[in-house]
């Protein structure tokens, strides 16, 4: 059978739900747009980055909105030399676990560090945002973060 | 046999029957019905009984792997449900099915039930697949993919000084070799640690051999309760406490070097009332193992993995439950008295479930 001859259908399958980010995440989200970070204080004091509306450990509600950031510290990475079709960057770059300056819990992001030996847990990082007019209020507002002193393109 | 667990009085239920599929790579041949239809014939047959003798099903499978929605009501033609029957599923690992299953029977609502679980897990790319079980605003839009999380959990327990690469490639080695004396397994051979080392890193600090194989499969476990649980097995396996816990989804907020929702879990049944022979630990990447191997407090005694684990084989949504059954098999041969069961479901061990066996 001939190729022309084989019947061909498309099939979109999709979950077309839309949802409320709500008073919290909308909070950090809005605040990306701007081109900073907040985090919400949770029950025991300490700052909840990103926000939630409940404390992710107590279930508690949480309280006010503060800054936090742009800098922060690497607590954990991993390097991907391959990056997948729906990473944040084309090119090599380090997936971090970063504590923003403030925070008291951890952000997942890109590190555009260039290789792998210039990163280390325990290094410092600030977050390199795309250009205002780029930005929608999406985590991807951070293009990515990069080394403090030394950024990578 | 000891029915009580962390202070509930629980009714008495045995793992009666297990069966699984073949553990392949790649199943071109057979659709999800297909796959299962055997290993649902086996697990009846090997005690005697039919559909008929049991009075619930609880299945456990994903769309998000065959891409269609309600998939599991297709595949309940394995089974045959007329007349029509009492029957549930969870868009989860069999194992948290086999928990629901294991609560109906201790409602006395049932005597003896049917869990299955049954994934694919070659239909697509498992790297975009299992992003979408993220929290969807703050980790998914990033696209980061089961890989390269676990690899920042591998990260972390290194920097604590929990373990190196070398451990994760002798946990590989180990579960490799063990996976010899498992014909259903899917990564079978005996191969040096070092040989090991010298993989390419997938993600760093992760090679490829600390990562599971992508493995389509099925399995099937029948729970028995009452007369039935005696009349079905000659040496029955009791379930003496099963409990499951999670973590918050900010992945952020946990300390990833530890797991404990599984300690949570092992307490809540009963894991420490006595001595066990032999886990079977649903660690699909290898430095998992070490992390449940301290939330459940188990030393160097204790065999891990016999069956040779995620590692030799890793279905989607039945990996879980296929541990309860390799754990209730060496129960049921003889083998070992008392063994601990794990399944694990989410990123970077998010919630777990704790199945503690014992024989009669």
């Amino acid at each position: 059978m001939a190729d022309s001859d084989v019947l061909h259908a498309k099939h979109v399958l999709e979950y077309p739900y839309s949802r409320s980010v709500g008073p919290v995440i909308g909070a950090f989200l809005t605040a990306l747009r701007d081109g900073r970070f907040v985090g919400v204080v949770g029950s025991g004091g300490s700052v909840i980055v990103p926000p939630t509306e409940y404390d992710p450990i107590t279930g508690d509600d949480t309280g006010e909105l503060v800054e936090v950031g742009p800098g922060g510290v690497v607590e954990s990475w991993a390097w991907v030399s391959h990056p997948r079709r729906k990473h944040p960057l084309a090119h090599p770059f380090a997936w971090a676990l970063i504590t923003l300056d403030g925070a008291g819990t951890a952000l997942l992001h890109a590190v555009d560090a260039g290789a792998p030996d210039a990163l280390s847990t325990g290094a410092r990082v600030t977050a390199r945002f795309r250009p205002a007019g780029e930005r929608v209020g999406s985590m991807s507002d951070v293009e990515a973060f990069v080394l403090e002193g030394g950024a990578a393109r | 046999m000891s029915p009580a667990a962390a202070g509930r009085t629980v009714r008495p239920v045995s793992i009666a029957s297990f069966a699984q599929a073949q553990n392949v790579r790649r199943d071109d041949v057979h659709n999800e019905v297909e796959g299962l239809l055997p290993v649902i014939e086996e697990v009846f047959s090997t005690i005697g009984i039919t559909k008929d003798d049991v009075d619930f099903i609880c299945s456990g499978s994903t769309d998000y792997l065959i891409g269609g929605p309600f998939s599991f009501v297709m595949a309940l033609d394995a089974v045959g449900v007329w007349p029509p029957r009492a029957e549930s599923h969870v868009e989860m690992d069999g194992a948290w099915a086999l928990y629901e299953a294991w609560v109906l029977l201790q409602e006395g609502k049932a005597d003896a039930a049917l869990v299955y679980s049954f994934g694919r897990s070659s239909l697509g790319d498992l790297g975009e697949i299992l992003t979408l079980q993220l929290d969807p605003y703050y980790l998914a839009p990033l696209g980061p993919d089961i890989v390269s999380l676990s690899a920042l959990q591998a990260r972390a327990l290194i920097d604590a000084g929990k373990a190196s690469e070398a451990d994760f490639a002798a946990i590989a080695s180990r579960s490799r070799r063990d996976a010899l004396g498992n014909p259903k397994a899917q990564v079978r051979q005996d191969v040096a640690v070092e040989v090991l080392l010298a993989d390419d890193y997938v993600v760093s600090p992760l090679r490829r051999h600390a990562l599971p194989p992508i493995t389509d499969g099925a399995a099937a476990i029948v729970l028995a309760a009452g007369d039935k649980a005696t009349r079905w097995s000659e040496r029955p396996v009791w379930i003496t406490g099963i409990d499951h816990r999670s973590e918050t989804h900010s992945l952020g907020a946990r300390d990833l070097t530890t797991s404990p929702s599984t300690a949570s879990a092992a307490a809540m049944a009963g894991l420490g009332a006595g001595p066990v022979d032999l886990a079977e630990i649903h660690a699909p990447f290898a430095h998992q193992e070490i992390i449940l191997k301290e939330a459940l407090g188990l030393d160097d005694a204790v065999a891990v993995n016999p069956s040779g684990g995620a590692l030799a084989a890793n279905p989607l949504m039945s990996a879980g439950l296929i541990r309860i059954g390799e754990a209730a098999n060496r129960i049921a041969s003889g083998g070992a008295d008392r063994a601990v069961a794990h399944a694990t479901s989410g990123p970077c061990l998010q919630q777990n479930l704790v199945c503690v066996l014992e024989g009669a």
